[in-house]
């Protein structure tokens, strides 16, 4: 009844201890095999469970057009994931702040303001959850560490709920009925589809690239590349399911290459009528509540079009080749701005009317510190900075005119030795 | 395995001629030195000295929100620092249970864990009694089973120390009742205390990687206190190693990883994807580090 070992040393011989030695070892293959076969499992249950691309009848790319065009999702709830690597410089939370504090946050803020909040999206990775019954109740939450944001449409109210904080944004959409459906936030995968779809023209090629599973569910997969070179846009993947035609996942890879600067779409979706408890919302107990009118003005207004804007085209997709063909016919943007091209290759221009940026002698440190960000550049034009995104390049010349569009660096270049 | 080192241990020949009779003996046995180990560990000074220290937490945490919100003010800076949940203890004391947790997950918790973890093996080994306890035939898998099942249950036992500890502070500072989920809809208060066991089962659930890891280092040592030490060394470490954004490739694996996912069955409805990682990711630490404890164990010169 003693242990072991002190049995095995008493009666052993020479061979014996070797095959006990050699015994003892091989007990290290129990979690030498558990890990192994852990790696195993990690590593090829993905790979098994994509039981490969679903079959589905042939399609043409205006058909599936059409198809979304017709998609009338009523009802669904599901779970949403965007990434996005625009390849801002990496300023932590300076960054964050300055992008809340452009969306006029300021003073008498709160942080359960939707235009903070959902600025929030225009970097990194972030799990949503959606859920819609019907033009009039939605609901929103971006889940955070151990807290998460809501953003409710019931009826004509509008909530918002920072739990991390406990406060509440409340607002109406009573004043217009039609607004009440435009403050959807754009996170869905379809509301990048549509601002996509709306570049289509003859400087783009349009082509249904096989079938893909998403969320569990079988889809077509419509690819929108621009024709024109210089553009920093790849091509923008579009995956639409085949049964409802809504589209469930969207792709922009940038043409440098890379990985892609927006990836959203569903992991989960489900086309049940969520329950109605899920867009009730009373505001907690001792909860603060800021009301939309209390947040003045910048906060209405923002709430009516930077939420739209800041997240679902932080990079103005969809806008700058509508502009395109505005200033085919003569017209200038606001504020002075110009289009210059067309299609995917636009430029839009504007002139500070100043000295351009501050460079490293003239505007003292902070000079310093815009010359790193931006990489100087020489032309006929003169000189000036250009600052890059993986998407949106902008040249600002030494004379304070500033070029922007989804372009490359030689292209904007050359368009300013154009406007000279 | 445990059959095979029984049957040797006991002698074949006993074993076959009075089977029913050693079956039946063994199942009183095993019973016997499980709540001989859980009596050992809950009557040491130290185990109740951690469980009081546990207990505190949520004391300290309830008053410090009653005093800095006495004045009417929110707790916490508006910004929502501070652990999570916190903001919303004035409005609904059942909310200390989860702050309570939250604020112990991280360090307190797996520290206590770690210390009788790593004194399971060692400490016997260290004041000569794992031999004695060698000598009753058990076997030493069933012996080092038993040591896991100890610790499991004191995880469990910690984590509802905490838990009962935040409820009681919290209903006698802060009102109680319904309460919102972070996802903003309303919940009873019935459902609240369901779900805040179930947060405390996940917590508990979080701590048995730790539990296997910790054993394992206790049967590589006859030294308890070197045990403890390393366990709560590579605790911190890995907790570390958690923060540095360049090892993203790593973190999925590191067994704190989704221990903030106990929060999720706060959500509604609720999310279930990271808790199940949690859960998966604890199982696979017990079985790697489980396994690697037996193999040492069972191969081990006991000396001492």
């Amino acid at each position: 009844m003693a242990p072991y070992a002190s049995d095995d040393s008493t009666t052993a011989g020479e061979v014996d201890e070797q095959r006990s030695a050699r015994r003892k070892a091989a007990r290290y293959i129990v979690p030498v095999t558990v890990v192994g076969v852990a790696a195993a499992t990690i590593g090829l249950v993905p790979a098994l469970a994509d039981s490969g691309d679903p079959d589905l009848p042939k399609i043409t790319a205006q058909q599936l057009i059409e198809k979304i065009a017709k998609s009338d999702v009523q009802q669904l709830s599901g779970t949403v994931k965007i990434s996005t690597d625009l390849g801002l410089p990496n300023l932590g939370g300076l960054e964050s702040g300055l992008l809340s504090g452009a969306a006029g946050q300021g003073e008498g803020g709160s942080s359960a303001d939707p235009t903070a909040k959902l600025t929030e999206l225009a970097s990194g990775t972030h799990t949503l959850r959606v859920a819609a019954d019907g033009p009039d109740k939605q609901k929103l939450s971006l889940l955070e560490n151990a807290a998460e944001y809501s953003l409710i449409h019931n009826g004509k109210d509008v909530w918002g709920y920072d739990s991390k904080s406990n406060e509440v944004y409340h607002g109406t959409s009573s004043e217009s009925p039609e607004r009440g459906q435009d403050q959807q936030p754009p996170a869905l995968p379809k509301d990048f589809a549509e601002e996509a779809l709306k570049a289509v023209d003859d400087t783009t090629s349009v082509t249904v690239d096989g079938t893909a599973q998403v969320a569990g569910r079988d889809a077509y997969k419509l690819v929108v590349e621009p024709k024109q070179s210089g553009s920093t846009v790849g091509a923008i993947t579009v995956a639409v399911d085949a049964e409802t035609g809504m589209p469930l996942k969207f792709t922009l890879t940038p043409a440098g290459g890379g990985s892609a600067v927006v990836d959203a779409g569903f992991t989960k979706v489900s086309f049940a009528r969520p329950a109605a408890s899920t867009f009730d919302f009373t505001p907690p107990k001792g909860a603060k509540v800021t009301e939309e009118k209390d947040a003045g003005k910048a906060a209405d207004k923002a709430w009516g079009e930077t939420p739209r804007k800041a997240p679902g085209k932080p990079f103005g997709l969809g806008e700058a080749p509508k502009a395109g063909k505005d200033s085919g016919k003569g017209s200038g943007g606001p504020g002075g701005m110009k289009t210059i091209g067309e299609g995917w290759t636009a430029i839009a221009t504007f002139d500070t009317g100043g000295e351009g940026v501050p460079s490293g002698k003239a505007g003292g440190e902070f000079g310093g510190f815009m010359d790193s960000l931006g990489d100087k550049v020489h032309g006929t034009f003169g000189s000036g900075t250009v600052f890059s995104t993986r998407l949106v390049n902008a040249l600002v010349t030494d004379d304070g005119k500033v070029y922007a569009g989804l372009v490359t660096k030689d292209a904007l270049v050359k368009a300013a030795d154009a406007g000279k | 395995m445990s059959r095979a080192e029984a049957s040797a241990s006991q002698g074949s020949g006993e074993l076959r001629d009075r089977s029913r009779t050693a079956r039946l003996r063994r199942t009183t046995f095993r019973a016997t030195l499980l709540r001989n180990e859980l009596l050992t560990t809950f009557r040491r000074w130290r185990t109740l000295a951690l469980l009081a220290v546990l207990a505190a937490v949520p004391v300290l945490v309830g008053i410090a929100v009653k005093i800095e919100t006495g004045d009417g003010s929110a707790a916490g800076p508006g910004s929502g620092g501070g652990p999570a949940f916190i903001s919303q203890i004035t409005n609904n004391g059942l909310f200390l249970v989860f702050t309570a947790l939250a604020a112990t997950l991280p360090f307190f918790l797996p520290m206590a864990v770690g210390v009788v973890a790593g004194d399971a093996i060692a400490g016997e080994a260290n004041s000569g009694t794992l031999r004695y306890l060698l000598v009753a035939p058990a076997g030493r898998s069933r012996l080092l089973l038993t040591k896991y099942a100890t610790v499991v249950v004191f995880c469990l036992a910690a984590t509802l120390v905490v838990a009962v500890s935040a409820l009681t502070v919290g209903a006698l500072l802060f009102p109680l009742g319904d309460l919102t989920t972070i996802s903003g809809t309303q919940i009873s208060f019935a459902e609240g205390l369901g779900r805040a066991l179930l947060i405390a089962l996940a917590v508990a659930a979080s701590l048995i990687g730790v539990a296997a890891l910790g054993l394992f280092v206790s049967t590589l040592t006859s030294s308890g206190i070197a045990a403890m030490a390393t366990t709560v060394v590579l605790l911190i470490t890995v907790q570390i190693l958690d923060q540095i954004p360049q090892l993203h490739a790593l973190q999925p694996y590191f067994f704190s990883h989704y221990w903030l996912s106990f929060a999720d069955l706060m959500r509604e409805p609720v999310y279930w994807d990271e808790l199940a990682k949690n859960l998966g990711l604890q199982a696979l630490y017990t079985a790697v580090f489980g396994s690697a404890a037996w193999a040492r164990f069972t191969a081990k010169d006991i000396t001492a």
